[in-house]
């Protein structure tokens, strides 16, 4: 009961944003093409906020994801080029999309490595590679963008009227919240995460399950690492400096708990909405992007104290 | 219902705490109803009671974290409103929890002195040589050999004790509440304790003593009251009453086979173990358990056998030995290879090494058995309610229902939430270390009657425990082990609880 009621709270301030919206900019905020456009725009941190939420879940961090991103459509872009020369099309861009999308993975992969068997601290692994997946973003290209004018189907593609890339969104929001309540991986993540030892003893392959949430994450970074590159139509190995940060707050606002084992996928979704409306509404009432930083950061700490103190309430109803 | 002539007998002048016609409710439960309570100055008063009996409930009030709905608490001849912890501790109450509240990385003087720092000559800077001095000196006074210098993480958990004793003494406390202060101590370290509390008690300070350990109990409290369902059934002096006497009051039922009579049928080998060792200090260790027997494992703090259980358990790697179930050889590498080979294991810490606590009960009994109920690859909710719900009626858990989270249960339920995931399992050996620790006699004794069961269902059991009273009431032999080693392995009808502790406690002389 109060579990739902926490759940209501980050929709009903989302709601709550919308109506708001309508009402001050009908025809500016209340159209198709605006919302479309919110959620393209939300697509590529929702997607990945998707990784990040098993893996907050799980009691770890993943701080490289923005690293990664660049990284993944850096080395897609690369494959692109060396493919099909300076203007690749065709099947050079399938098999480029697919080499960014395996280059997440591995990053991810690697991240879960280090983390089980050097068993290193999530964030300080992740710190480490957020600056190394960079560095080398930085240096395959001296430091410049590759160009790929024919590569926007991801972006610029609709199919019954919905882009791709919101489409992908969707599909992957659906696939991973049925993983996380019904597989035992999605189990495990939560067990993990809220005790890792009980987990272990439990008979929990602890190692193996942390690799695959750090590899899966891996996976959804390279999709929007992937989306990236098509909007821009190049990969730019300055993408998503500080996107952790953005993708950390949408989860938090979620309902998730940093110390592990709470989260739903739903609640991230919510959360990214959230933020992605917020920075839409302040775009269409002219208030700069400079306050839009003040404004989500009190939303952020709101959020979080209020579903504290919710918690709290009902743990003080509890006894013995 | 206090009876009259206990009451009559303590005049105010001797009172240090009185708390009277105190009700609180959570909700729609009542959790104390009408409930008094008196302490006589220079006294030890223990408090029993089941769990859930609300002796919490009644502690938290005194302490200011709840308010009751009725009912005055007087201190020391003044009637005091306490509603909040600062209030409770200006009063001079005290609280010492279970879980001890220190800073482990700071020192024994700084950790007394957390919050109430003397003030030096330079701003922000405090006295540390007159808080060490005065520490000392404090120490000194109750005869505590402590030293104020030493990092509180260096310290054992006996001496922890001994800096939240300095940390109430320092506050002025007059009322020191010690919830199960010997639950974590060995026996040295426990009689150590008692002899700290029987010197606070001779200046004059009150103690309120909390524990499931009845023979403590006996030994140390002056008077003793009873919490029943919320209810004070009795309180009156030690001297009146006995372990079964304080036990009909608490369960309100006579426990006659406290220890309940078992079909033992014992039949062929189930379990070999030979000359098990492991890099944890393990050295050596060979026995057999048979279908349907329990054998118990006795041996003092430290002394290797929760590290056997590790061991045999896939945690410790082992340097050498073999283990063989149902004649069988065993490669056991993981606590996952355990399982697979139908190995239970109920660890010792419950909260640590055993449960999710915020995760629904459900969760925490299917969390190694996904696959072995068909749920490899999807897991349906309904069905896994359904199936932990069965289990959990057969072993008559007390709880809110299957989603409800596990730190919702009492501490005996939480422990049978455990052993409903290793019946799940059905194990064929199961190993259980320490199952009835923190958790009341009612609730004990629904853990013997299940180990009893699953005896009676051919399954092999090792039994851990510190407790030789409930070795001998359960066991069909014990062993006992010493530095790692086994020293014995003994017929509990054939020997005495004080031949095992000489076992357990004494180089043999070679």
């Amino acid at each position: 009961m109060s579990k739902l009621a926490r759940q209501l709270l980050p929709f009903g301030s989302l709601i709550l944003i919308i109506c708001f919206l309508s009402a001050l900019k009908p025809d500016t905020f209340l159209t198709t093409d605006n919302f479309l456009n919110v959620l393209r725009r939300s697509s590529v941190n929702g997607i990945i906020a998707v990784g990040m939420t098993a893996i907050i879940i799980s009691a770890g961090i993943d701080l490289s994801v923005g690293s990664m991103m660049a990284l993944s459509g850096m080395v897609g872009a690369w494959v692109m080029i060396l493919i099909g020369g300076t203007n690749p099309q065709g099947a050079a861009l399938v098999l480029g999309t697919f080499v960014g999308i395996v280059t997440g993975i591995a990053c991810g992969s690697l991240n879960g490595l280090l983390v089980t068997k050097l068993k290193l601290p999530p964030f300080i692994v992740t710190l480490g590679t957020m600056s190394t997946f960079r560095g080398i973003s930085y240096v395959m290209n001296a430091g410049k963008p590759y160009n790929i004018p024919h590569y926007k189907y991801l972006n610029e593609g609709v199919v019954l009227g919905i882009p791709i890339s919101v489409l992908i969104f969707a599909f992957i929001i659906a696939l991973a919240g049925f993983l996380l309540k019904y597989s035992r991986l999605g189990r495990y993540t939560y067990a993990i995460g809220s005790n890792r030892e009980a987990a272990f003893h439990a008979g929990v392959n602890v190692d193996s399950c942390l690799i695959r949430i750090y590899a899966l994450t891996g996976l959804v970074v390279g999709i929007a690492a992937m989306i990236t590159t098509s909007r821009a139509v190049s990969a730019q190995p300055t993408a998503g400096v500080t996107l952790e940060l953005d993708i950390i707050a949408a989860v938090v606002i979620g309902g998730a708990s940093l110390s592990g084992g709470r989260g739903t996928i739903i609640g991230t979704l919510i959360g990214t909405l959230l933020i992605s409306f917020l920075r839409n509404g302040c775009t269409l009432l002219d208030i700069s992007t400079n306050v839009q930083l003040i404004v989500i950061g009190a939303v952020i700490i709101i959020a979080v104290a209020v579903d504290q103190l919710a918690r709290s309430k009902a743990a003080a109803g509890q006894f013995e | 219902m206090i009876a009259t002539t206990t009451n009559n007998r303590l005049s105010d002048t001797e009172t240090s705490l009185r708390m009277t016609g105190i009700s609180k409710q959570f909700g729609p439960v009542k959790a104390l109803s009408d409930v008094s309570f008196t302490v006589r100055r220079g006294t030890v008063h223990a408090l029993v009671g089941e769990n859930g009996a609300g002796k919490s409930t009644l502690m938290k009030i005194l302490a200011g974290v709840y308010q009751p709905e009725a009912g005055t608490i007087e201190i020391n001849g003044k009637v005091q409103r306490l509603s909040k912890p600062a209030e409770a501790l200006a009063a001079g109450i005290s609280m010492i929890y279970q879980e001890l509240d220190l800073a482990e990385h700071l020192t024994v003087a700084e950790n007394v002195f957390l919050g109430m720092e003397l003030p030096g000559r330079l701003l922000f800077i405090m006295d540390h040589k007159k808080m060490i001095e005065q520490t000392a000196e404090i120490a000194q006074r109750f005869n505590f050999n402590i030293n104020p210098t030493t990092v509180v993480e260096e310290l054992p958990m006996g001496d922890c004790q001994v800096v939240e004793i300095l940390k109430a003494l320092m506050r002025k406390a007059s009322i020191i509440v010690m919830d199960e202060p010997t639950s974590s101590l060995s026996e040295t370290e426990a009689a150590m304790l008692f002899k700290l509390v029987k010197a606070l008690r001779r200046q004059g300070l009150s103690i309120i003593y909390i524990s499931h350990r009845l023979e403590e109990i006996v030994g140390l409290a002056d008077d003793v009251s009873v919490l029943r369902d919320g209810r004070m059934v009795h309180s009156g002096a030690m001297a009146e009453l006995d372990i079964p006497k304080i036990v009909h009051h608490m369960v309100g039922r006579e426990l006659k086979d406290f220890f309940p009579a078992r079909n033992v049928n014992i039949g062929a080998t189930r379990v070999k173990v030979r000359n098990l060792s492991s890099q944890n200090g393990v050295e050596d260790i060979s026995f057999d358990i048979r279908k349907g027997e329990i054998v118990g494992m006795a041996g003092l703090v430290g002394a290797g056998r929760t590290q056997v259980a590790k061991a045999l358990f896939g945690i410790d790697r082992k340097t050498s030995g073999t283990i063989e179930l149902d004649e069988r050889h065993l490669e056991i590498n993981s606590p996952t290879d355990a399982i697979a080979n139908h190995i239970a294991f109920l660890t010792e810490d419950r909260k640590r090494t055993g449960l999710c606590l915020e995760l629904p009960c459900s969760w925490n009994v299917t969390l190694p058995n996904l696959v072995a109920i068909g749920m490899k690859n999807i897991i349906k909710p309904g069905l896994e309610s359904k199936i932990v719900t069965n289990i959990a009626n057969r072993i008559s858990i007390k709880w809110l229902g299957p989603q409800a989270p596990v730190d919702s249960l009492s501490g005996g339920n939480q422990q049978k939430i455990l052993i409903a995931r290793w019946l799940l399992a059905q194990s064929k050996f199961m190993i259980f270390d320490e199952p009835t620790r923190g958790i009341d006699v009612g609730a004990k004794k629904e853990v013997y009657s299940l180990l009893n069961e699953l005896a009676e269902e051919g399954k092999a059991i090792l039994f851990i425990s510190s407790e030789l009273p409930e070795l001998f009431g359960i066991a069909d032999r014990i062993l006992v082990m010493r530095r790692g080693r086994l020293v014995g392995n003994v017929n509990p009808k054939e020997t005495t609880q004080e031949e095992v502790m000489h076992l357990a406690a004494v180089e043999a002389a070679q």
